[in-house]
């Protein structure tokens, strides 16, 4: 399954509501205002890493560009609408909204 | 040979009447049930605050939707599940649950079945697509 | 594969609709058969051709007007839509009004359908 997460974990406890429902093979998207879960040293760090060691996290490019969001948790990969497309391709979606 | 009966599943994770999602989303499962489809309703997270009897949205002035719940397995939904956890942290029981229909058997109510995140993710791997309200 | 998609925002107002568009149109490039769009709460809006953005910015409404154009089946749930005051009078072309059947039957013959929303 694939999991979205467009919302920013400092406003909405969607990624946290999410973990809790993973899977090991479970893959998490972060787009939107969800990239702002990828970034290094937040409090929301560590539950990301945590998730990274279970499943696969990407984030989407263009969001992150847009907010100018750089440093990432080691483990994170980036991806294009190109990309997100191929998760979809491999996985049935489910949006955490 | 005849299509197999796909899987369909609602997730609902919002509160009711601080948005029209919870109330709008009941609209598409109603007229998804007269469908060929194998649907089931799963609420999580804030989502469980939809499921509280004794709604009572007159003073509010808007139009309340709590008991078309009470229809639902007369719409021939029957696969109703509320998350135990959310309910535990926000302070609801399964006394608080709403009645979504009656036993055929029985006559006996019927409230949503209390389940674990476990067994919503394993539910959730096997639909054949999920819609989010 | 056949992709349908759900856009429950209007436009601008949250991102959305352009996800959804971006994502649409990467499907497209990947050759996959976009099954339907369907517009439902307040998603209704995105079609509006009363829309006016500033000149230099992307016009929501039409682009989806022209991906219609294509061929793909854009949807405005008329329940959604009348509560909202869109009418057919409104619409861009290429889109239609229709009711929640046909997100229905999207949800059953779309290999994937994806939601974007808030």
């Amino acid at each position: 399954m694939l999991h979205t997460v467009n919302k920013s974990p400092f406003q909405n406890t969607s990624l946290a509501d999410c973990a809790r429902l993973l899977r090991d093979d479970d893959v998490l998207l972060l787009l939107e205002d969800g990239v702002f879960a990828a970034q290094t040293g937040t409090q929301h760090t560590a539950l990301v890493e945590s998730l990274l060691q279970r499943v696969k996290v990407y984030a989407l490019q263009a969001d992150l560009k847009a907010r100018a969001v750089t440093r990432l948790i080691p483990g994170i990969e980036t991806t294009d609408y190109a990309g997100f497309v191929e998760l979809v391709e491999k996985h049935r979606v489910h949006s955490w909204l | 040979m005849a299509e197999e009966i796909k899987k369909i599943m609602f997730t609902v994770r919002k509160a009711p009447h601080g948005s029209i999602y919870v109330y709008e989303g009941l609209e598409v499962k109603l007229i998804m049930a007269a469908y060929d489809a194998d649907i089931s309703v799963v609420f999580l997270d804030d989502g469980v605050f939809a499921l509280k009897k004794g709604q009572d949205t007159k003073e509010l002035g808007i139009k309340g939707f709590a008991a078309t719940y009470g229809a639902l397995m007369d719409y021939e939904i029957q696969k109703v599940y509320v998350d135990r956890h959310s309910m535990e942290v926000r302070g609801m029981t399964e006394e608080d649950l709403l009645v979504i229909g009656e036993d055929e058997e029985t006559e006996e109510p019927v409230t949503p079945q209390v389940i674990d995140a476990q067994e919503i993710a394993a539910m959730m791997a096997e639909q054949h697509n999920i819609l989010s309200f | 594969m056949k992709i349908a998609v759900c856009i429950y925002e209007g436009p601008y107002n949250h991102e959305a609709s352009d996800s959804a568009y971006n994502f649409v149109k990467a499907a497209i490039d990947r050759g996959h058969d976009i099954q339907g769009i369907f517009f439902y709460h307040d998603g209704v809006y995105n079609v509006t051709k009363l829309m006016e953005p500033p000149q230099d910015d992307r016009h929501i409404a039409n682009r989806w007007s022209a991906l219609g154009a294509t061929g793909i089946d854009i949807v405005v749930c008329i329940a959604a839509a009348k509560r909202r005051g869109i009418v057919d009078e409104v619409l861009v072309p290429n889109v239609r009004i229709s009711g929640l059947g046909q997100l229905t039957m999207m949800a059953i013959q779309a290999d994937r359908m994806v939601v974007f929303g808030d």
